[in-house]
């Protein structure tokens, strides 16, 4: 087949580039000591915690992040890619309605955004979702 | 060999695997509940190579999508909210705000659909920006803005959210044909270290993945845009300067008569979709 | 005090009483996070709105502590119970010690 240009960028261009490293994270024990501070080391169940979040993020300078934890005194995220943790801690007052929030975060690469509810009883909840950060076309 | 070596960077830029078609999805878009957008039209007829025609927002996650449809959660209306401010101060040697002589922002209704434009007095093919800074320059008395600085584009996105839902309809023929050709010559012309021209891409090759990114067909009737990338609003000549650079080609500056006649004939490409801006793009 | 910080906040203008209410906010702020570098290679020092509350005639809603992960243009989307009219204050706490404030009369329907 005559090799065109038209032809190369369709042959080329099909697969997604993830920015990522290979193996763990290299920040992930930074997200672990975060979530242990949070927690004092208690374990921490699932299935209370709704995480929202795409699985590819179409720009990993703003991700569209949701929770959802009824019953929740407050709920943390950390991202454990990026070089720091912490991402936001969301405090429901008396007049809080659903105990959810939805905001937009940065993401640094691909990695696993995790979300930590501290429950009336004092106990912890968690959800924890893979978020692929991409590169995108020309300029990145 | 030339044509070897250029293959070989365009071999280098894009990745081994099979091609990819994800075309434009499905999903409508209705902007606060209210403004029905068309984002899928038949090509104008001066289109030789396309038949149906989509908004660039057909091409992007269901996640940035969802930004565009509410203004309390897109942030381009935070320019737009900054502009508002302007249009109502009193600047320059005259003293005189938008406000003064155009009332209020909804009486620019049906510019941003029609613009770029003839001017018959200037006799030239002129864009917004251009008809803001000669309002500031003659009728203000104030300094002229940055064409593509956070204040113009900010003004342009307040004049564009006044005609949303109106659709495109530039015109290319009368007093404004040559600029329109030298637009249209200026799209298909390949440029650059990589040797690619707009066609290559937004006509050639929308719906494929370069890299991560959906190629779409690079229309303009969603600017301003708010890039999630450099979370804030571009305009079309940054953006047409941004692309010219990524092929590695010596580019034309914004406000240029090169990039003027280039917004004519892009815009024309887009006469039937709807008026976004400002929309939420990559 | 930041340049051009301005707030922009959704909130409807009645409600039934005891009705659940979404509330979306946003603000103008780049949220510099400190790990950027200018072009001679020194760090850009962090700058951000670290912390964000809703209060509704005097009690809270959301109190939310940020981190410089948090984007450009901070959104955030939440629901709250009106119990009665009143009034939503939303306060923004921008690192170099600036306070932005945002008030949203609600009427009882």
């Amino acid at each position: 087949m005559e090799l065109t240009r038209r032809k190369i960028l369709a042959l080329g261009s099909g697969t997604v580039a993830l920015a990522s490293v290979a193996g763990l994270p290299a920040f992930a024990s930074l997200a672990d000591d975060a979530i242990a501070e949070l927690t004092g080391g208690a374990d921490m169940g699932d299935g209370a915690v709704k995480l929202i979040a795409p699985e590819i993020a179409e720009n990993g300078n703003t991700v569209p992040i949701g929770v959802e934890a009824p019953g929740a005194v407050e709920i943390s995220l950390f991202a454990d890619g990026n070089p720091v943790p912490n991402v936001a801690t969301f405090r429901f007052g008396p007049l809080s309605a659903s105990r959810s929030a939805s905001t937009r975060i940065r993401l640094a690469q691909t990695q696993n955004v995790i979300a930590v509810a501290k429950m009336e009883d004092g106990s912890f909840q968690m959800a924890k979702a893979e978020v692929k950060v991409t590169i995108g076309g020309c300029g990145g | 060999m030339q044509q070897r070596t250029t293959l070989g960077l365009v071999m280098a830029v894009g990745l081994a695997g099979g091609a990819v078609w994800a075309g434009p999805d499905e999903d409508q878009l209705v902007v606060n509940g209210e403004i029905e957008m068309v984002t899928e039209t038949a090509a104008p007829a001066h289109m030789e190579n396309i038949s149906t025609i989509y908004s660039g927002w057909r091409f992007r996650s269901d996640e940035t999508q969802a930004v565009q449809t509410d203004d309390f959660d897109n942030p381009g209306m935070l320019g737009v909210e900054n502009a508002m401010v302007a249009w109502e101060t009193a600047e320059g040697s005259a003293a005189a705000s938008c406000a003064g002589c155009h009332g209020a922002p909804e009486q620019m209704a049906g510019l941003r659909a029609v613009y770029p434009k003839w001017n018959e007095e200037k006799g030239m093919v002129t864009t917004l920006e251009m008809e803001v800074n000669n309002c500031r320059e003659t009728r203000m008395g104030a300094e002229k803005w940055s064409y593509t600085g956070g204040q113009m584009t900010d003004m342009i996105a307040l004049i564009s959210s006044v005609s949303r839902g109106m659709p495109v309809n530039v015109a290319i023929d009368g007093p404004a044909k040559s600029t329109w050709e030298q637009g249209k010559e200026l799209y298909y012309t390949r440029t650059g270290q990589l040797e690619m021209s707009c066609a290559i891409c937004h006509e050639q090759s929308y719906g494929q993945m370069i890299r991560a990114d959906h190629l779409s067909q690079g229309h303009i009737n969603g600017f301003p845009t708010y890039r999630l990338k450099n979370t804030k609003l571009n305009s079309v000549h940054a953006r047409f300067k941004g692309c010219v650079r990524d092929t590695r080609a010596e580019t034309f500056s914004p406000g240029s008569p090169e990039f003027i006649a280039l917004e004519l004939y892009v815009a024309s490409r887009g006469n039937g979709l709807s008026v976004e801006g400002p929309s939420v793009r990559n | 005090m930041a340049d051009g910080v301005r707030p922009r906040v959704k909130v409807p203008k009645t409600a039934a009483a005891g009705e659940t209410i979404t509330i979306k906010t946003l603000i103008s702020h780049k949220m510099e996070s400190g790990q950027r570098k200018d072009k001679d290679g020194n760090v850009i020092p962090r700058s951000i709105i670290n912390r964000f509350t809703a209060d509704f005639n005097g009690q809270n809603v959301i109190d939310v502590a940020m981190e410089p992960a948090i984007s450009t243009n901070p959104f955030f989307e939440f629901e709250a119970v009106v119990p009665e009219a009143g009034a939503f204050t939303f306060t923004w706490y921008d690192d170099d010690g600036s306070v932005y404030e945002e008030t949203k009369e609600i009427a009882i329907s």
